[in-house]
């Protein structure tokens, strides 16, 4: 457990930037002590690399050089990992903190909201970088997965921009699904149809049908694939850097941003555990009155 | 020390013709009052009454349709981090993270004020001490509930409210919070609480608002409210009503307020020993038993029935004369 500092009796206007490295530290520890999203948003896409291991072999590029197919399919898994960690993980997390009043409890606090939705983003992003290093040293170490030193950087870059944008529109997510219980399916059902056209887990065959391609194009994760495939790709030549794909992913998180700065509900939706004295507690006065003596 | 405090401050908080409607429901129809800087405060009212509702508007949580409001000089619509970060709130139906230990919680959440209370004495003060490094869902029911109090008061706030702060509390738990708001209150913390408990109203408020469809119906201090229906005793008697309308004339001969509800007589008057004379005379005339016959003097909690009683009766033959 991170040591704790107290700031006993001191009168000290918290920063606001101060405030926000303080979220994102409290939404890791949070994160970690949840075995449960922690196997599914980290174990769960290295399982993936596993199969795949034991299903494809090497694949030859030509000029009599073999590479592991791992080349092709850990980056892409790689990405499913970030989107799982900032989409799935903070739609699903942040509508179920709703429905148990964790975010009304925070709403009381003098937290200006931007830094705990900031701290939430930020939380998602560090998730995100840990699980992709940890599925690349996987497959680095197993399957003999490679990147250029010259590389890194657009990598990483991506791959933060990539989390980030997902991060927010997992925070849309949450701020349109009316309840922590239906969070999963609709973030499910939007995430993996979204990710077999995005060439994720396999690439779409010779001939794809127009629409699967045009989906593809369209939606943010095969932007997100490409740019960061493009780091690991034997056959590119060149900078690694694709300003373009990261625009496109960029303009998705903005468009996430918005929709979660326009409908984000810091309350329980009427049913699911809030609603003030009208709620549960109803129905007891007549009895609870009979304490009083006079 | 309270009306010291309150001779030279302004008002902690001032509230002029608030409204709020739920669709057709009024839920709060023009409240006005003020709480004094240092005063325990209470809205008492049934469940329904429109306390909650008062007490988000006040917070900042919910807005409001009609009225001016003004807390510690800031209207909480606005809601600004500067008015957050001087109040304290026990919400009710509020969660908190599984996961956190309570010191954790505590430490996590003073961090977002810019003062704090230290975290073992706020742990001492709930009556959580010794507790502070267990996981919050270990925690039971009331255990949780001192965990709102102790977020609550963790920022040292100037004005804190409590939403039901003992709902769900045994009796001791009860009795160790309201020593609790006591200790508070000695240090000249500002308290506005809800509750539909009589006795803790009585134990824990300097004044108090009694509020029913969310219309003021009585204030006072807890002994004037008592105070001002303590002179009235309670008659009450069942017997056969006759159809012929005699009981009118018994009605009309009476000192006190009466109320007949089916077969049942209830009398509240200042001549109980003249009216229990003229009752029981009328009842020997006609050859009545008077049945359950009984003299009651009304506690504080008939007086808060009675007063918020018209509002939510179902009862819709009340009769009344005298």
């Amino acid at each position: 457990m991170a040591a704790v500092a107290e700031h006993t009796g001191t009168d000290r206007v918290p920063s606001p930037l101060g405030q926000m490295v303080r979220q994102i530290s409290y939404q890791n520890r949070v994160f970690r002590r949840v075995p449960i999203s922690a196997f599914f948003t980290l174990a769960f896409p290295l399982m993936f690399l596993l199969l795949f291991g034991a299903i494809f072999d090497e694949v030859s590029i030509g000029g009599g050089l073999e590479v592991d197919a791992a080349q092709f399919y850990a980056p892409g898994l790689a990405v499913f990992t970030a989107a799982s960690a900032t989409y799935t993980n903070i739609g699903i997390s942040t509508a179920i903190a709703r429905d148990e009043g964790i975010l009304r409890r925070i709403r009381s606090t003098p937290l200006p909201r931007w830094c705990y939705l900031g701290g939430v983003v930020g939380s998602g992003v560090c998730i995100a970088v840990f699980g992709v290093a940890l599925m690349l040293a996987v497959g680095a170490a197993v399957y003999g997965v490679d990147v250029e030193p010259d590389r890194i950087a657009p990598a990483a870059v991506t791959m933060v921009v990539g989390s980030a944008a997902f991060a927010m529109l997992g925070l849309a997510l949450a701020a349109v699904v009316p309840s922590g219980q239906s969070s999963p399916a609709l973030a499910q059902a939007t995430m993996l149809p979204m990710a077999f056209v995005s060439d994720v887990f396999v690439p779409l065959g010779d001939d794809p049908a127009r629409w699967l391609v045009v989906a593809g194009d369209v939606l943010p994760l095969k932007a997100f694939v490409k740019a960061f495939f493009t780091a690991f790709d034997p056959y590119h030549t060149g900078s690694a850097w694709e300003p373009w794909l990261l625009l496109r992913i960029g303009l998705w998180g903005v468009l996430g941003a918005v929709v979660a700065a326009r409908r984000f509900r810091w309350e329980p939706s009427v049913g699911t555990g809030g609603g003030g004295s009208r709620g549960r507690r109803s129905g007891g006065t007549g009895s609870q009155l009979g304490q009083s003596t006079d | 020390m309270a009306s010291l405090a309150a001779v030279s401050a302004s008002p902690a908080l001032t509230v002029s013709g608030l409204g709020k409607s739920y669709g057709d429901v009024r839920a709060v129809d023009g409240l006005s009052f003020q709480v004094e800087p240092g005063e325990v405060f209470a809205l008492l009212g049934p469940n329904g009454a429109g306390k909650s509702t008062t007490v988000e508007i006040l917070e900042g949580h919910r807005s409001r349709d009609a009225g001016t409001v003004e807390v510690l000089g800031h209207d909480p619509e606005a809601a600004s981090s500067a008015f957050r970060d001087r109040i304290g709130i026990v919400l009710q139906e509020v969660g908190i993270e599984r996961e956190l230990t309570v010191r954790e919680a505590l430490v996590h959440y003073g961090a977002c004020y810019s003062r704090r209370r230290p975290v073992d004495e706020v742990l001492e003060l709930v009556g959580l001490a010794g507790l502070g490094d267990r996981r919050t869902h270990r925690l039971s029911g009331g255990q949780k509930r001192r965990i709102d109090l102790a977020l609550g008061i963790i920022g040292d706030p100037d004005v804190l409210f409590l939403d039901e702060p003992t709902t769900g509390f045994d009796p001791s738990a009860r009795r160790q919070a309201w020593e609790m708001v006591d200790g508070l209150r000695s240090l000249g913390t500002t308290i506005v609480l809800t509750s539909h408990y009589m006795d803790e109203v009585q134990a824990l408020a300097d004044r108090v608002l009694v509020i029913a469809g969310g219309r003021a119906v009585a204030e006072g201090t807890p002994d004037e409210l008592r105070g001002s229906m303590d002179r009235e005793t309670a008659i009450r008697a069942r017997f056969p009503l006759e159809a012929d309308g005699t009981v009118d004339a018994l009605l009309g001969g009476l000192a006190g307020r009466a109320t007949v509800r089916g077969d049942r007589l209830e009398l509240r008057t200042e001549q109980p020993t003249a009216d229990l004379h003229r009752l029981t005379e009328w009842a020997l005339e006609r050859g009545l038993e008077l049945d359950d016959l009984e003299v009651v003097r009304p506690t504080l909690e008939d007086v808060y029935l009675d007063l918020v009683g018209d509002d939510t009766g179902a009862d819709g033959e009340d009769g009344s004369g005298g």
